[in-house]
């Protein structure tokens, strides 16, 4: 029980990955903090991947790894340019006022 | 190998911590150190586990570039003054019970799928009983793999790179009204007959310009 196997792992990859959703769901206040949460989530699966690639002894996991940290870097990239264009035009980054497309 | 056990623990409940501090901070700068701080901390956990380059990346690309690119955009928008507090504000109260309830939701799947899996057995096995092969660096077997089979993917995530950055010098890119800049097609295509001007003042009279 006190050794750690695949599964604490797991289960501390399913807690942030939860943190992160939770983080999305109830954050009404700054589309920022949004951003981050995401960048959680990508961290659980990358938690997750790599911990299979190095109990199972395939480092196809860390290579999808790299690729993820890749697309996270380049999402977080376009996301905050988004936020900055938008800050620009509207004055506020709060997601209750966030309404132009009426959703 | 108790040290290992007590290290992953130590780690797991600082990365737990933080995570949830990034979401439930009130002041936007906080979330962001936090976030540098899970971030550490998970790459700690990736080298003791034995993946060296992926930990040393992640420290790399996520702690020196992306978090310092959210600090700075928290920084430059001045949104520290907008408090982050979706505990206790009235007018959403109703999304709260419900984003509870889909993420406990969320989470006890999660743990259910974890704890009924049928793993193989050498899934099964404590980390000290892995073998990891120490002839070779991690750096290196990672290099063979990804240089051979997985050069054109490889490739395609420098043009996601190319593409990301192409994107956002796009989105934030401005041309302000009402700033005199040189041109300087305008200034090399001028003619002799249209920069020069011949004129034959009188005595005691100017030439007149108009501008």
């Amino acid at each position: 029980m006190f050794e750690v196997t695949l599964g604490h792992y797991l289960i501390l990859a399913a807690t942030i990955f939860t943190i992160g959703v939770v983080g999305i769901f109830l954050n009404r206040k700054n589309i920022i903090v949004i951003l981050m949460s995401i960048e959680l989530i990508l961290l659980a699966v990358n938690i997750n991947l790599v911990s299979f690639s190095i109990y199972m002894n395939d480092l196809v996991g860390q290579i999808f790894t790299l690729f993820i940290l890749t697309v996270a870097a380049a999402e977080a990239a376009i996301g905050l340019a988004i936020i900055v264009i938008y800050y620009r035009n509207s004055g506020t980054i709060r997601v209750q006022e966030i309404d132009k497309l009426k959703g | 190998m108790i040290i290992h056990s007590i290290f992953f623990y130590i780690f797991s409940v600082i990365a737990v911590f933080s995570a949830i501090m990034v979401t439930v901070s009130r002041n936007t700068v906080h979330s962001v150190f936090f976030l540098i701080l899970d971030f550490i901390t998970i790459s700690c956990l990736f080298i003791m586990i034995g993946a060296e380059f992926i930990g040393m990346i992640m420290l790399i690309v996520y702690v020196g570039a992306v978090a310092v690119l959210f600090l700075f955009v928290v920084m430059m928008l001045n949104v520290s003054k907008q408090k982050n507090e979706w505990l206790g504000d009235e007018k959403n109260s109703n999304h709260i019970p419900i984003g509870l309830l889909i993420s406990g939701v969320i989470f006890f799947e999660l743990i259910i799928v974890v704890g009924g899996w049928k793993y193989k057995p050498e899934l099964l096995k404590t980390f000290s009983s892995i073998g990891i092969d120490l002839s070779t660096t991690n750096t290196h077997e990672i290099g063979k793999v990804l240089y051979t089979d997985y050069i054109h993917l490889f490739q395609l995530s420098g043009m996601v790179l190319l593409v990301a950055m192409i994107g956002a010098i796009v989105l934030t890119f401005r041309q302000r009204e009402g700033i005199k800049r040189q041109s300087y097609f305008k200034q090399i295509s001028r003619e002799r007959n249209e920069g020069v001007e011949l004129a034959d003042p009188k005595n005691n009279e100017g030439v007149k310009i108009d501008v």
